[in-house]
């Protein structure tokens, strides 16, 4: 079993195998060659009100690649992930200082035009969070309102083809008018995971986006993923370490706030430079 | 040695099963509680209604005699039917009605007839002009003391000198109906007739359209102001000081007693603005002042029942502030939105006291032309008709409220439907 074998040992994985397309070693290797970067956090800090919940994080993501973000509960992922797309705008007073950078350009930059960004960056939320509308509406919603379908054709041609890359296109291709509410919670997770890549965004942030799903959806999920990268920048917030190791290239481990080390996962997982990620990855503190 | 959490319970001991029983007990007593309470609400509403439609049925229902009525070509002309003499083809027809009557005898026997008689005829050769020259039955109202002698009101067998009509009143209006011609039929008059200083002739024709227009003018005021000022507050606003002062006020402004807002109407409106007393305008001015918290309330509340993880989806595919309440937020709170505003409108629908203060209790014979002509409204019809000394206005006022509150159920029938339909299309 691919887990296993990489495994550091006294990881003995419960979890399911995915059954990726490439061999575990392709994925790690630890001497690929770097991608170029898609965003890069500088210093960054955020506060909730009074109270701090990221301190001076400094990570780079690389592009068409899978980036893992792990730790304890209240350790600040959703917090960082939040950041990338400016989500955390959306709660009054939380404050983001340091820099974040996506293509070079700093996304917190005073006019930057927030609909773009988010366009740009999409999400996929722990919960399913389908809209009370019908399938396609979902999944056609993003490219209606950023106009990216001249015609009906196109718009059909865009729900399909996202809906197969997610796929779930088998599953509902002859139920597209009934609503999106009325899939199991699986299916309503790949609807989710359509309607972000309906409008074709560089880069896609997901918060445990198998968290609530059974063995089987999550190895669907974690396949997805992995065909995505190919185009894509994912950064994936997970608590199963099974699941980071099978999708990412790099892994960052965060505590209390802080980003204690990022690297390569199977560095990350085999030979972790600092005591906190030895303990968290070993289970020894959760 | 072991600590309270380690231990293990007796779950089938006396004692745990005395305290369950207690438990179930105490949940039976909530249920009990709350059956009685609406066990005793709806023996009120009970109460209440039968009273209502105990005295008010009699204003659903109309005594009216059938007068032979000759229209002489020589009276009336028909190419010009408002200018007849209906006085003379009236008293013709009465005395045609009472034969070997003269005199005083026969004017007072004409007083079985409603005082209008004469323009009931006008308006019937006005509607059919080929009634001229031809002898047809017309169906004239009782007046009020012979009408309610025909409901039973004024007992018969009382003395003579307890009793609002004589022995000869009663014994002519015996006379006809002997000859057939007294008739009890539904009194449509109550709701395509105005206010009358007569209750046979009185109906909620001005009170009804005028609660139409007033209803009409606070709903297209309230609610756009209402739904704006919420998705506002709820949407966008940023929650500082003035933001909570407003919505403290808010608050504050829906309990406001509502003769307060027809003393601010009364200042406003009609004093600094010059509105025109009695108008609907005015009336629905003040009242959507009333309805107005009531629809921010309800459509904050609506609004803050979409779930936050809509909102987030919305975003996060990169929708607008605006696009997110238009396309999500509103359309999911529309259901909620649309039951508040009804219920609102039903409120202020019944809402008497400020109307009260604007001069919407004039007594005005025609249906209002439009906003700023006189009017009444339902709740002050029938306040005007509980007031008034003929004993007629008694049931009428009865049949007023039983027409209100056919008016306010049908409202919430509305709320409920609709609430109903747009949730299900999810
Ligand atoms: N809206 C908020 N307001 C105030 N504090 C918050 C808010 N959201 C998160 N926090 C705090 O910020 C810290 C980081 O939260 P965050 O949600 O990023 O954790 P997480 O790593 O995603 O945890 P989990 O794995 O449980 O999802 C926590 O201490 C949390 O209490
Ligand atoms: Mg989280």
């Amino acid at each position: 079993m691919k887990t296993r074998e990489m495994a550091t040992g006294q990881d003995e994985g419960n979890g399911t195998p995915a059954s990726s397309g490439r061999s575990f070693a392709e994925n790690q290797r630890l001497d690929r060659e770097p991608n170029p970067l898609k965003a890069t956090a500088r210093d960054v800090c955020v506060f909730y009100g009074e109270k701090q919940a990221l301190f001076d994080v400094n990570l780079d993501v690389e592009d068409r690649s899978v980036t893992a973000l792990i730790g304890p509960s209240g350790c600040g992922k959703s917090t960082f992930l939040r950041c990338l797309n400016r989500m955390n705008d959306t709660i009054a007073g939380t404050r983001v200082t340091g820099r974040i950078e996506l293509d070079g350009r700093d996304i917190y930059e005073p006019g930057l035009d927030v609909v773009e960004l988010r366009a740009r960056v999409g999400m996929v939320f722990q919960k399913p969070n389908p809209f009370p509308k019908s399938i396609f509406d979902n999944v056609a919603y993003g490219a209606r309102i950023h106009g990216l379908a001249g015609d009906k054709s196109d718009l059909e041609e865009i729900v399909s083809t996202s809906l197969q890359k997610a796929s779930l296109w088998n599953e509902v291709k002859d139920r597209l008018h009934e609503p999106g509410t009325g899939l199991s919670g699986g299916q309503q997770q790949r609807l989710c995971i359509a309607r972000a890549i309906a409008v074709s965004p560089e880069l896609i942030l997901m918060d445990e986006p198998a968290s609530a799903l059974d063995p089987i959806a999550t190895a669907k999920i974690e396949e997805l993923i992995d065909e995505l990268k190919e185009n894509y920048c994912i950064v994936i917030v997970t608590h199963s370490m099974q699941q980071a190791a099978r999708v990412s290239q790099r892994t960052a481990f965060f505590h209390l706030g802080n980003l204690v080390e990022v690297g390569p996962t199977e560095q990350i997982f085999t030979n972790p430079q600092d005591q906190r990620t030895l303990d968290y990855i070993t289970g020894r503190f959760g | 040695m072991s600590s309270i959490a380690d231990r293990t319970h007796d779950w089938s001991g006396e004692a745990a099963a005395a305290r369950r029983r207690r438990r179930y007990a105490a949940d039976r007593r909530l249920r009990i509680y709350g059956m009685s309470a609406i066990g005793i609400a709806i023996l009120l509403l009970g109460i209440l209604v039968t009273t209502l439609v105990f005295t008010g049925y009699r204003g659903f229902i109309q005594t009216t005699i059938s007068l032979p009525v000759t229209f002489d070509a020589e009276l009336v002309d028909a190419r010009s039917p408002t200018e007849g003499n209906y006085r003379e083809i009236l008293s013709r027809s009465i005395e045609q009605l009472f034969p070997g009557l003269e005199g005083p005898a026969l004017r007072r026997a004409g007083q079985i007839l409603t005082n209008n008689a004469q323009f009931l005829l006008r308006s019937a050769v006005y509607d059919d002009p080929t009634l001229v020259g031809r002898t047809v039955d017309v169906a004239i109202p009782a007046s009020d003391p012979y009408d309610q002698l025909n409901k039973g009101i004024i007992d018969r067998d009382l003395p003579e000198n307890r009793r609002r009509l004589n022995d000869e009143q009663i014994s002519l209006f015996e006379q006809l109906e002997e000859d057939g011609r007294v008739e009890t039929r539904f009194n449509w008059g109550l709701f395509f007739n105005a206010d009358s200083r007569f209750p046979e002739l009185a109906g909620l024709a001005g009170a009804i359209v005028g609660s139409f227009f007033a209803l009409l003018v606070c709903f297209l005021i309230s609610v756009p102001m209402g739904v704006g000022a919420a998705v506002y507050l709820e949407e966008f606003a940023p929650k500082n000081r003035w933001t909570e002062l407003v919505e403290v006020n808010i608050n504050n402004l829906a309990a406001v007693p509502s003769i307060v807002f027809g003393l601010l109407g009364l200042a406003v409106f009609l004093g600094w603005f010059g509105m025109p007393r009695s108008a609907p305008l005015v009336g629905g001015l003040v009242l959507s002042l009333m309805t107005l918290p009531t629809i921010i309330i309800v459509t904050r509340a609506s609004l803050k029942a979409v779930p936050p993880s809509i909102r987030e989806a919305a975003l996060g595919v990169g929708a607008s502030r605006h696009e997110v309440i238009m396309h999500h937020v509103l359309p999911l709170a529309l259901p909620g939105i649309l039951t508040g505003t009804i219920i609102g409108l039903a409120q202020a629908l019944g809402e008497t006291a400020p109307l009260l203060l604007i001069g919407m209790n004039a007594f005005i014979t025609s249906p209002p032309g439009g906003l700023l002509s006189s009017s009444t409204a339902l709740p002050t019809q029938i306040f005007i008709w509980a007031d008034s000394p003929e004993r007629g206005f008694v049931a009428l006022t009865s049949a007023g409220i039983l027409v209100l509150l056919g008016f306010l159920i049908v409202m919430n029938g509305i709320a409920i439907f609709l609430r109903q339909r747009l949730e299900k299309s999810w």
